[in-house]
């Protein structure tokens, strides 16, 4: 039923409209973390928001394009992963682990540091963005056959 | 007695919050309802600990001017909302684990009644 | 199951609630007052003498890390640990989702 798309013609129009702006707000909330509220969760959030409002409004069959389903979990997964490899790499240049004051992005501790921050961040993100997206779609899975069914 | 609630409006507010979320969890019937009583008790537990976080007179911990020295008593601390930010995600997920079992209770016992459930097990 | 009547039932919610709304008006009334600057979350240091941890934050983190943003810089600098495993439980509701519902794992349940 809500794999279906919408019958309202203005339901459609709106959420094709609406979700852009939500991604492009979201964009602004994740890398504007460091110095207005915001961060990778909000902005990861928002994000899987605007496409599961696209979902809900397209239909799941035609919004495959926007992000598959196998897709988002094994982005999940890569977001975890984003996160532990930058703690991996400060153990490369001496440090410990998730300890980014050791990596050569500039030559300040205290701005390595806000672009360690940024990295974390990216890696929350994408793994807030799939692990949404990814529960959404194996919620509303058909009980019958195959997973493609889309009524 | 009147000063007691005006001191702690929010607390008490938050405790008949924490009442309802308690007692959907504990004595309604449906299993979804239980599920919303705990997200109740959830956003009811988050909010306490925003509540712990005010001070009178201070604003959001976004440093204003950048080097020199802070003054502690003119941003909230963030402690509480760093930790309350990571438990708003989990509950999140905790809440999409709960809606697949009970996909599946459903799937498989044709009812999301206590009762009904309980009875053919 | 045991059968109650419902005079019983009524009588035991009514005891519940009244119990617990007691016990947390008694556990309110030791709380500080609403916004209090004294209270011991935002003094320098703890009633063993320890640094607070949320002054010290306030303190430190644009000179640590360049970031006005402090919440930022406590989630993902001074308590990064603590959010890599919380990413890694986000990770995993969605695995676990993906293993009860998802059909093509139907034969592993």
């Amino acid at each position: 039923m809500l794999r279906r798309r919408s019958d309202n013609l203005i339901v459609r129009v709106t959420a094709r409209f609406v979700a852009p702006l939500i991604q492009i707000f979201a964009l602004y909330v994740l890398f504007h973390g460091h110095y207005s509220p915001g961060g990778g969760f909000q902005g990861g959030v928002m994000v899987a928001a605007s496409i599961i409002l696209l979902r809900l409004a397209l239909g799941h069959r035609a919004t495959q394009r926007v992000m598959v389903t196998s897709v988002a979990t094994m982005g999940a997964a890569l977001g975890a992963l984003v996160f532990a490899a930058v703690g991996a790499v400060a153990w490369r240049y001496g440090g410990e682990f998730l300890d980014y004051g050791v990596i050569p992005f500039s030559d300040e501790v205290a701005q390595r540091r806000s672009h360690g921050i940024l990295l974390i961040e990216l890696g929350v993100a994408l793994a807030c963005i799939c692990a949404l997206v990814s529960i959404y779609d194996d919620t509303l899975t058909s009980a019958g056959r195959g997973e493609d069914r889309d009524d | 007695m009147i000063e007691f609630f005006v001191d702690h409006y929010a607390h008490v507010s938050l405790s008949i919050l924490i009442g309802i979320g308690f007692f959907g969890m504990v004595a309604k019937r449906n299993l979804i309802k239980k599920l919303i009583g705990m997200s109740i008790l959830q956003a009811s537990i988050i909010l306490f600990w925003i509540v712990t976080a005010e001070k009178d007179d201070a604003t959001i911990p976004i440093i204003r001017k950048g080097d020199g020295a802070v003054d502690p008593t003119e941003y909230v601390n963030p402690l509480p909302h760093a930790l309350m930010l990571t438990a708003i995600v989990v509950s999140v997920v905790t809440s999409g684990v709960a809606i697949a079992l009970l996909v599946k209770v459903y799937r498989n016992y044709g009812s999301l009644e206590e009762k009904d459930v309980l009875g053919q097990m | 199951m045991i059968r109650l009547p419902p005079q019983m039932k009524i009588a035991i919610t009514l005891l519940g609630v009244t119990v617990f709304g007691t016990s947390l008006l008694y556990a309110i009334s030791a709380v500080p007052d609403h916004g209090a600057v004294y209270a011991p979350a935002h003094r320098d240091t703890s009633p063993i003498g320890s640094t607070t941890p949320g002054t010290y934050y306030l303190r430190n983190a644009y000179a640590d890390a360049k970031t006005p943003n402090v919440v930022t810089v406590v989630l993902a600098d001074y308590r990064s640990f603590d959010t890599l495993g919380e990413t890694t439980v986000v990770f995993c509701g969605a695995v676990c989702v993906m293993l009860l519902l998802r059909a093509k794992f139907r034969e592993w349940r």
